[in-house]
């Protein structure tokens, strides 16, 4: 038998076991994946993790009412306890209507090859794989005089293979890979230090950017940011790059999610069907891209990934929603549930603002005086209202173009109108992780300095 | 689970997985004595339980266990680290394999550190650990809880109330022959309310815990009033007017607004950055970074805190380091490795959020000493600022020394009186500088109410923060309202 078929059988055995305790229906999910990381700073070996890990997550259904375990010890004692902790748990949970597994009939019936799972050639060695580590690190601290210290540069890869079954007999299973190298130099002038870095991550370790590009781009984006100085506040056009404005579409896919809308804690409540944003912008979700980060052969629940337009033309077209979700609000699931180990939820697959057609030095020189937004700290978005206020860096646009490096300020609008004032889309989109946006041109935001 | 809190970490992992403090120390012994500068293995077993009421209606009721084992070696700088879910003798022999890999490298002194021995604390033994608390009575407390912040105000539409608690059980072996273990409880209760008033919606969040009995949320009402503060929050942002943007000074109300110290300097402070160089506060020892009115200390002693521990996930005591005192930079927080390499003791705040990660210097209870002032007069000094009371999460970029937190209850100050509520903004600073600019302190320290989790490197941990009311003069304020 092999490894698969042994796991899906374990599997099995719990869900049987489960029923044999009282439940009516119930699902599990097994993960069990390997990693391997390796950071080096200054040219030296800094930590090397290795780790094997796996976890069982059940869900339980007494009728309408419902519970979850979840453990990483899968002995034959442990399992039976959590499988009896369960049960026990579902029946002092009180009965929710819309409680239960998706209709049989809507599984999967066969599991698509999306190539997530990188099975060309042998492993690399610990030691090479170190040495693209030092080699990403290297380049950003020979890319300039001013590269003077590091916080290192760090390689990982991580396989995984996951296997999804319910009490109806539903039983596949899928398997991952990715790789990742980052590079986070630092640099200084004048005795102050500017951090910024780079990272490439990919399902087929070819795909990795070569460490010294990433290291190269790592140190440019450390280097631009010496010197930078605080500005007078001011309401502005504000351009945020791409990694920037993913943040803004992550938080749009999060007020569309199924739980913050039941809740009724969304800026997107009762707007389905309704302009939510300018005209040009289209948002996407899409779990089928073949060898993309965010896809997956079928979500949470054992039902089909698809492509989903969320927002189309500035409209938003639908939420984003698990069964459970979906019958409480009345509508279907779009099939974007996620095992989040403690039950499960709603998450995106590969989410993109689709791109326009300016490149980003024409939206920059669109801008007479304005600020162009390279990084964002802080948890300043109000999910409810859509109120946002959040720490920034970049750099200042003069007469359409970039001009000198800010920090130490803050930029704050509310998301709606944000999202309405969107004057301008790069055609920069790059589908680098599993949420994407090209860079984005918002007409007017209040940037707060001096 | 009653077998699980009364007993001792040694007996436990003994029982459970036949492994004994005496067999890892020969593993540790046999592979990496002579080859390394430290070395430990590291057992956890953690039950975590998860109740939510939502809708007056139990949304989600879940139990997790993870258990696993952590083997490290050090030589000079470098750490090898291996992990297994499987706590079982050929596991344990095959990670100390893969992690003393890193050793088997020129540049180890050759000379083991020893750990930092002492006795530990005993912080938190409770009778009664809330993990085994009957379930029946933590939903009927939920129950209550939801009723509480509905009858709070008739706006009120929606109440999440949850609880989540968890018992860890750690031992941990060092190669230097040092064997400790902690039993660690902890529970958290919180309530998050959505009001609705004329198509305007508004979020309220309040909670609390630490290392503390169930019993803990009933004493002195302390279940009510976290409904009715969950409550009052978002009723209060409903009227909340645009906030203001630009510099001015801002007026920190006590206890959680201490996330302040967190962010500002407290990451700054801990020791892999400043070993590495590259905190905006490397090489600053003995320099004036404060006000004098500023002594800020890092205290993870105090009994059923939730950021104390009786002994760090290194097996060091924890203990309380004096950071900044009368305003010049004093100390820094250490774990082993950094502590060897930068020359100074370990300060018992090498911390990791599970067997899964290696530890690193984090923080526990940062807050700083009261003053003198009085409270009421430090706002009637203020001609026209911020009064900041509730505070969401913080972050920091350590090298530049930027920070930011959100307030999410502020006022405006005008004339010396507190006026309007503000919608949530942004706060930022620049860590090196913020704290030079307090110009008051108040006598009424408070410590927060047992919520705060910090994140570093992709690592949670649980911590707290304290703080008097203060008054910066000269904060940036991320408003709309130019």
């Amino acid at each position: 038998m092999s490894d698969g078929a042994l796991r899906t059988g374990l599997l099995a055995d719990v869900l049987r076991r489960a029923q044999a305790r009282g439940a009516t229906a119930a699902d599990g999910f097994l993960i069990d994946e390997q990693h391997f990381s390796a950071s080096v700073r200054l040219g030296q070996v800094d930590t090397v993790k290795h780790s094997r890990e796996q976890r069982l997550s059940l869900r339980v259904f007494a009728g309408r009412a419902s519970a979850a375990a979840s453990t990483s010890d899968l002995s034959r004692e442990s399992l039976e306890r959590v499988v009896d902790e369960a049960t026990a748990l579902a029946r002092v949970t009180a009965e929710d209507p819309h409680a239960g597994l998706p209709d049989p009939d809507q599984l999967v019936t066969s599991v698509p090859d999306l190539e997530l799972e990188d099975t060309g050639g042998d492993d690399l060695e610990p030691e090479a794989k170190i040495e693209l580590a030092r080699q990403g690190e290297a380049a950003a601290l020979q890319a300039d005089p001013r590269m003077t210290n590091s916080e290192g540069a760090e390689y990982w890869d991580r396989r995984a293979r996951y296997v999804y079954a319910t009490s109806h007999g539903f039983a596949h299973g899928y398997a991952t890979s990715s790789f990742g190298l980052s590079v986070s130099p630092v640099a200084a002038e004048n005795g102050v230090m500017q951090r910024d870095s780079w990272y490439s991550a990919a399902r087929h370790r070819s795909a990795l950017e070569a460490p010294a590009a990433i290291g190269r781009t790592a140190a440019a984006r450390a280097l631009r940011r010496l010197n930078a100085r605080k500005v007078k506040t001011t309401e502005v056009p504000v351009i945020f790059d791409p990694d920037t404005a993913a943040s803004l579409v992550r938080s749009v896919a999060g007020a569309a999610s199924g739980p913050s809308l039941y809740r009724r804690a969304s800026f997107l409540l009762d707007r389905l069907g309704k302009r939510i944003a300018a005209p040009a912008v289209t948002i996407v979700d899409d779990g089928t891209i073949p060898r993309a980060l965010g896809s997956r052969p079928f979500d949470g629940e054992g039902l089909a990934t698809g492509r989903t337009v969320l927002v189309g033309e500035g409209t938003l077209q639908t939420y984003l929603l698990d069964t459970y979700s979906a019958r409480k609000l009345g509508l279907h699931s779009t099939h974007h549930a996620a095992r989040d180990g403690s039950g499960v939820g709603v998450s995106t697959t590969n989410l993109m603002l689709l791109p326009g057609n300016s490149t980003p030095e024409a939206l920059i020189a669109s801008v007479k005086n304005g600020f162009y937004v390279t990084e964002l700290i802080g948890f300043g978005v109000n999910g409810v209202t859509g109120d946002y206020s959040r720490g920034a860096a970049g750099l200042w646009i003069e007469n359409g173009a970039l001009s000198y490096p800010v920090e130490e300020v803050t930029v704050a609008g509310n998301l709606l109108e944000m999202l309405a004032s969107i004057e301008g889309i790069g055609n920069d989109l790059v589908l680098r992780d599993r949420t994407v946006s090209p860079t984005l041109l918002v007409g007017r935001m209040v940037v707060a300095g001096n | 689970m009653t077998d699980l809190a009364r007993t001792q970490p040694e007996q436990f992992f003994a029982d459970r997985f036949n492994v004994t403090p005496g067999l890892m120390e020969r593993l540790l012994g046999g592979s990496l004595v002579g080859r390394v500068d430290d070395a430990d293995i590291y057992l956890e077993y953690r039950v975590n339980e998860e109740l939510v009421l939502e809708e007056n209606v139990v949304k989600k009721a879940s139990r997790h266990v993870s258990q696993g084992a952590g083997v490290r070696a050090q030589a000079d700088t470098r750490t090898g680290y291996a992990h297994t879910d499987d706590i079982s003798l050929g596991n344990l022999e095959e990670a100390a394999r893969q992690a003393r890999a890193i050793a088997d490298r020129a540049g180890s002194s050759g000379t083991l550190a020893v750990a930092g021995r002492g006795r530990p604390h005993d912080l938190y033994t409770l009778v009664e650990p809330p993990i085994v608390t009957a379930l029946e009575r933590k939903l009927d407390l939920l129950r209550r809880v939801d009723g509480a912040a509905r009858a709070a105000d008739p706006r009120v539409k929606q109440v999440i109330a949850s609880l989540s608690t968890e018992e860890v059980v750690v031992l941990l072996a060092t190669a230097s022959g040092w064997t400790v273990g902690d039993v660690r409880p902890l529970t958290r209760l919180n309530v998050t309310v959505i009001a609705e008033d004329n198509g305007k919606r508004e979020i309220g969040s309040w909670g609390g815990g630490g290392r503390v009995p169930f019993d803990f949320f009933l004493e002195d009402e302390r279940w009510t009033r976290f409904a009715a503060e969950a409550a009052r929050q978002a009723i209060l942002k409903l009227r909340a007017v645009e906030a203001p943007a630009g510099t001015m000074t801002v007026v920190l109300g006590p206890g959680w607004p201490g996330i302040l110290l967190h962010e500002a300097i407290g990451h700054g402070l801990e020791g892999d950055f400043n070993r590495k160089g590259v905190s905006a506060f490397a090489g600053r020892l003995g320099q004036k970074v404060a006000s004098e009115l500023v002594t800020v200390v890092d205290d993870g002693t105090i009994p059923n805190r939730r950021g104390s521990l009786n002994v760090d996930d290194e097996g060091t005591p924890t203990g309380r380091t004096v950071l900044i005192d009368n305003g010049v930079l004093t100390g820094y927080m250490q774990d082993r490795l950094n502590a060897r390499l930068m020359k100074m003791a370990p300060t018992g705040n090498g911390r990791r959020e599970s067997y899964a990660h290696p530890p690193m210097p984090r923080m526990t209870n940062t807050f700083m000493l009261a003053g003198q002032d009085d409270p009421e007069e430090i706002i009637r000094s203020v001609q026209n600022g911020l009064y900041a009371v509730v505070f969401g999460g913080g972050q920091v970029d350590i090298t530049s020394g930027k920070f930011v937190f959100s307030a999410s209850e502020a006022y405006l100050i005008e004339d010396g009186r507190v006026t309007a509520p503000v919608k949530g903004a942004t706060l930022i600073g620049n860590g090196p500088d913020a704290l030079t600019r307090v110009s008051r302190v108040g006598h009424d320290l408070k410590l927060d109410e047992g919520v705060g989790t910090c994140g570093k490197d992709g690592q949670s941990v649980p911590v707290g923060v304290g703080l008097p009311t203060i008054r910066i003069d000269g904060m940036t304020v991320g408003g709309t309202q130019v």
